[in-house]
């Protein structure tokens, strides 16, 4: 009977202290973000370090005049001058070759939590996440690489908001971003491993909002080395000559599916192309012959 | 002095409304075929002009709000009344880059006391158009010259009743008109200091101004205003952020002198770092502005021009290049179906001035 009692006891004081720990929590116990963090490039590694393929618009929900741009795109377009140090926008940094070191901002008074901070290493980027319910700019006010970011915590994860964008990419393969885009972030922290959730929307561009994840791990010992960058003259050009493919005439438009042996229809892109559904559509569609491969002694 | 943005943005419909009314009735003073437009998203202006008559000469926007905006330095932005409006303000006096649409000036003179309270003592025009000039009576009359000098000798007698009002010749020659006829502006809107040259320099507010003519671009008077330490440019309407750029050949503008412009704005600025900040540059309309922006403007300008000229080239007629529809991929950033200046509007104007015997 004692023991009984005792066992009852136990549980009632398990319940208890239960409800005891719940309640020490705090109410404000979301998934920080903070800390250095190391990129994972094993996500897209294609598309991201080597980059991405002239012609490629797979899985992007782009519409006839963004696919047009990326058409007219010439690579040498990055060589001019005033484009050479052009950084990413905060959408697309997160794809960079970059370490990335978050941090919190607050006021010391009150403790209350003001901004994150976010340096991506390409291109020196610093970033201001406000926490602290300003509102955003008016719509005259200046456009920025980066934007303007304000947060808040939904539930454990942290929500940031963007606008006040410049153009910039979709993919770096002359897809562009309108600077009427706006989008909306994710941190997902999972102990040591960091997934940042961009959805972007643009009403220039893109025919749905385009999602995309990217994923970093926690490093205490990251030293983030600096990234200047100084515009030259690489190439002597008349003044105001901007390199484009006139229409219908980029000659390598055909290598990206010709090489995968993707259907060139479904390299051109679109909503469509981002569902796994797609796969069964492009069975039924032609695709180009794969180029030889070369012998070793043709290389 | 003002916080950086001082005035919430109201409805954007009301607005549109005042400036739409306020443009029709402006309008009518440079004729049927005047150029203006308003800002950001609003593209639907007029289609005609009307001549100016009746109450609605004098009848103003009364929702329509004038923001203003520190850009850097010794200035500011105005927001709302037409065009864009540059002010530079120091110890002495205040220092005006276009007016806006004349039934705003009050608005605009209250915008400008909520900056200095020093005199207005000069008035650059970066173009003919109304959405630019149509302030310019109310606010020079309010302002004053400090004359004396060969500056009674320049601008007159009455020198030192208002501001200055500077402009390219061209800008002068067409709100005027020989004795006898009509002039298109009220002599009071006149500008009453103008140069032919290059480019004409003030030195004011501690500060080395350049006014730099662009030939033959938006219209064939326009200039180009850089304020050199406080490190901003004001370009008129050689560059817009809200529409294909506006092209009045009927007042000698052409497509090559505007993308000529915008080569020297990119010329005459110097991003911060990583292309971005640095010198700013104040657009005839929409947001404020640096090189990167402009950059990207004269990417897009520059590719379709390329694009109209090579179709010419190959002898296409104006609806076959429009057919193969040459802005296709910055129409839904640029281009409008209805309204003032329209993709079709723009087209023609790039085919028509790239067909034009130099």
């Amino acid at each position: 009977m004692r023991s009984r009692t005792g066992i009852i006891g136990l549980g009632v004081a398990i319940v208890a202290l239960s409800f005891l720990a719940l309640a020490a929590t705090p109410a404000n116990a979301q998934d920080d973000p903070s800390g250095e963090w190391s990129p994972r490039f094993h996500e897209d590694w294609e598309e991201r370090i080597p980059g991405p393929e002239i012609g490629d618009y797979l899985g992007l929900p782009i519409n006839d005049a963004d696919r047009h741009r990326g058409d007219a795109w010439d690579a040498t377009l990055i060589e001019i001058p005033e484009n050479q140090c052009r950084a990413h926008g905060a959408d697309y940094a997160w794809r960079g070759p970059s370490g990335i070191r978050i941090w919190k901002q607050v006021d010391l008074a009150t403790q209350k939590l003001v901004a994150y901070h976010i340096y991506t290493s390409a291109y020196n980027e610093s970033r201001i996440i406000y926490m602290d319910g300003r509102p955003h700019p008016p719509d005259y006010a200046p456009h920025s690489w980066l934007g303007f970011s304000t947060g808040e915590f939904v539930g454990d994860t942290l929500t940031v908001t963007t606008d006040h964008l410049k153009e910039n990419w979709v993919r770096r393969n002359g897809i562009a971003r309108s600077d009427k885009a706006t989008f909306t972030e994710h941190f997902l922290r999972h102990g040591n491993y960091l997934t940042v959730a961009v959805v972007v929307y643009d009403p220039v561009y893109l025919t749905e909002p385009f999602i995309r994840t990217t994923d970093f791990v926690l490093d205490e010992h990251q030293q983030i080395a600096p990234w200047p960058c100084e515009p030259v003259d690489e190439v002597d050009r008349p003044e105001g000559v901007v390199p484009n493919h006139f229409p219908g005439t980029n000659p390598f438009l055909n290598e990206f599916p010709a090489k995968y042996g993707v259907p060139p229809e479904a390299a051109r892109g679109g909503a469509e192309t981002m569902y796994p559904e797609y796969r069964k559509k492009m069975k039924t569609m032609q695709r180009l012959p794969r180029p030889e491969k070369k012998k070793p002694a043709e290389q | 002095m003002p916080s950086t943005f001082a005035k919430v943005p109201q409805s954007n419909r009301s607005l549109r409304k005042a400036l739409l009314l306020a443009a029709a009735v402006i309008l009518g003073t440079l004729g049927a075929t005047a150029v203006a437009h308003t800002q950001e998203n609003q593209n639907a202006a007029p289609q005609a002009a009307t001549p100016l008559s009746g109450p609605g000469a004098t009848q103003a926007p009364a929702n329509a709000e004038v923001h203003v905006m520190h850009v850097q330095g010794k200035v500011y932005m105005l927001v709302g009344a037409g065009g864009n409006i540059t002010v530079q303000a120091g110890d002495d006096g205040v220092l005006l880059v276009d007016t806006g649409l004349a039934p705003m000036s009050q608005k605009v003179l209250a915008a400008v006391r909520s900056i200095s309270d020093k005199p207005i003592r000069y008035i650059i025009n970066t173009h003919v158009h109304a959405d630019h000039t149509g302030g310019n009576e109310v606010i020079a009359k309010a302002g004053e010259t400090i004359a004396g000098g060969n500056v009674v000798g320049d601008i007159g007698a009455s020198a030192g009743n208002q501001a200055t009002v500077i402009a390219f010749q061209a800008v002068l020659d067409r709100m005027s008109a020989p004795t006898g006829q009509t002039p298109a502006a009220p002599q009071g809107a006149w500008p009453t200091d103008t140069y032919t040259t290059h480019e004409k320099k003030l030195y004011f507010n501690d500060e080395p101004i350049e006014i730099i003519h662009e030939p033959n671009a938006h219209t064939d008077g326009d200039s180009i205003v850089f304020f050199h330490k406080s490190d901003v440019v004001s370009t008129g309407d050689i560059f817009v952020t809200t529409t294909y750029p506006i092209i009045d050949m009927q007042r000698g503008g052409s497509i090559n002198g505007l993308i000529a412009g915008l080569n020297h704005i990119i010329e005459l600025t110097t991003p911060k770092a990583m292309q971005e900040g640095g010198t700013m540059v104040i657009p005839g309309h929409g947001r404020l502005c640096d090189q990167s922006d402009v950059k990207f403007y004269q990417e897009m300008v520059t590719i379709i021009r390329d694009r109209v000229q090579k179709m010419i080239s190959k002898g296409m007629t104006l609806d076959q290049v429009k057919a193969a529809r040459p802005t296709l991929d910055y129409d839904p950033r640029y281009g409008a179906d209805t309204g003032f200046w329209t993709t079709d509007k723009f087209v023609d104007a790039v085919y028509n001035s790239l067909s034009q015997k130099q």
